[in-house]
């Protein structure tokens, strides 16, 4: 079992015999007697061994059969370059906050009603209502600004970090994909509360892509389900928003998250600089 | 010898006997593995194709379904219009949406000394989606001007653009008198002459050369 860096993998040693040459103990009582308490107290040993034991040996029943400790290892514990700083996680926390938006909207899922007719209502049923509706739903619509915000600054992080030259051209490409699958869930999700402010920014919004030349007009017809607001409009909303798009970022998230292991990360571009200087000072 | 094109090039003969395959009968110029893997993938794709089409086609089809045409929706007596000022009624686009599937329409009288299209309709029924982006339009009388609240659109009196982002005149209804109640029938759009075309939807320009990047649809 190494999939435990060293520090954090127990170590086994010999207990030490708890009374072994204590005289008083050996004064006090008989042989027998000091033969039996050794022997419960090594029992009492192996026992808190063998249950300390088991989240390792759960461990290594899993590793054993699906070899994911080197690959966990590799992913986990990658060597990452000199002057990483705060600005690297914001990938990751673009990550964690589609995660969240993933599992709030799954349970908003469970009350909310996609019809033209139902789904104001079953909105204010889960904000004034459910338990922790309000909360839920909450996290969900100010989530999806986060995630956003989080999403652009990643994007900024990487380009003003030259972190999307060779060899990441193609995990910038598909950044790229994923903030536009973002604001196609930004774009859909807007619709479902079915106020009048939704209403009346999803027919903008598709009077918007109506606008683009040639195929506008098809798109726009694509999203309504037809040539005016209909019923299936709505439907289709939220098909997009919480089955198409949502499969589509998670597949891309993994093929993104397999190339920054790949690929390693790069150093902030302050210390290539550096770097560049002492090399240069060397070779002179 | 890494780059194929320069290895000297011989031409191989089509049959896998005379090219040394291990296994190949007399005759036969594809393996069996070749044809087992073309056969396997051909399946594979054909078994994709059976769900794959056909999902497709339904989540495409009101792309190439003729949206229901509405049909004459009586708005009221001919006594309730003038050819002054226009009246708001409701109409009924999509019966099974509720409210989103209203919407407002703006009547009067034609009246032949003032109007100068040649459009033929016996009452000017005019629809309150502004052409710039779809938001509602309102008729304020005062100034007898259609005003957009979201980007500032304004219309004159027929409907033709004054100012603002809108790219043509406010799409029109057919309207019919029948026993002295007027009716208010499909949709039709218009380009800055008044001249009628299919209906278009906001946003998509009538005029000039750009008319020609927004095609007409199956759905209208």
């Amino acid at each position: 079992m190494r999939l435990l860096p060293g520090p954090l993998r127990r170590r086994r040693e010999p207990a030490p015999a708890p009374t072994a040459g204590r005289p008083d103990g050996d004064l006090r009582k008989g042989h027998e007697a000091v033969a039996l308490e050794h022997e419960r107290e090594a029992a009492r040993e192996r026992r808190r061994e063998a249950i300390a034991d088991v989240p390792i040996a759960v461990v290594g029943w899993l590793d054993e059969r699906t070899g994911a400790g080197p690959f966990l290892r590799g992913f986990l514990y990658r060597k990452v370059p000199k002057g990483t700083n705060w600005f690297y996680t914001l990938g990751s926390a673009t990550m964690f906050a589609f995660i969240s938006q993933a599992v709030t909207g799954v349970f908003l899922a469970m009350y909310y009603r996609p019809s033209a007719t139902q789904a104001y209502e079953s909105i204010q049923h889960i904000q004034n209502d459910v338990f922790l509706g309000q909360l839920v739903r909450g996290m969900h619509k100010w989530g999806a600004s986060v995630m956003m915000v989080l999403i652009f600054l990643h994007m900024g992080r990487t380009f003003f970090f030259g972190a999307y030259k060779y060899p990441r051209e193609l995990n910038w490409i598909i950044g790229v994909v994923l903030i536009i699958l973002t604001m196609v869930m930004g774009l859909t999700g807007y619709l479902l509360p079915f106020d009048q402010r939704s209403f009346w920014a999803t027919v903008v919004a598709v009077n918007l892509n109506s606008s683009g030349p040639i195929i506008g007009p098809y798109l726009a017809d694509f999203l309504r389900g037809g040539a005016e607001f209909g019923a299936t409009t709505i439907s289709r909303f939220y098909a997009i928003h919480m089955l198409l798009v949502p499969g589509l970022i998670a597949a891309l998230i993994g093929i993104h998250l397999y190339l920054v292991a790949k690929l390693g990360t790069t150093a902030p571009p302050w210390l290539k600089a550096e770097k560049a200087r002492d090399l240069a000072k060397e070779e002179i | 010898m890494a780059d194929p094109s320069k290895r000297p090039h011989r031409k191989q003969s089509p049959y896998t006997v005379d090219r040394g395959i291990p296994g190949a009968y007399a005759g036969e110029t594809v393996t069996r593995r070749r044809l087992f893997t073309g056969g396997a993938l051909a399946a594979g794709g054909i078994a994709s194709a059976a769900f794959g089409l056909p999902a497709l086609g339904f989540a495409l089809g009101p792309l190439f379904e003729r949206s229901e045409a509405p049909n004459f929706q009586d708005v009221g007596p001919e006594s309730d219009f003038n050819p002054e000022t226009y009246v708001a009624k409701v109409i009924t686009i999509d019966p099974y949406v509720g409210e989103p599937g209203k919407t407002t329409v703006y009547v009067r009288r034609f009246d032949p000394t003032r109007d100068t299209d040649k459009l033929h309709q016996p009452y000017v029924a005019i629809s309150n989606r502004c052409m710039h982006l779809g938001c509602p339009v309102r008729y304020v009388s005062a100034s007898e001007r259609f005003i957009c609240p979201c980007h500032g659109g304004v219309y004159e009196f027929d409907g033709k653009v004054a100012g603002g982002p809108p790219v043509r005149p406010l799409d029109r209804f057919d309207t019919k008198v029948v026993a002295g109640r007027v009716k208010v029938g499909p949709r039709f759009s218009l380009d800055s002459h008044l001249h009628r075309h299919k209906v278009r939807d906001p946003s998509n320009h009538l005029d000039g050369l750009w008319q020609y990047i927004y095609p007409s649809r199956p759905t209208t």
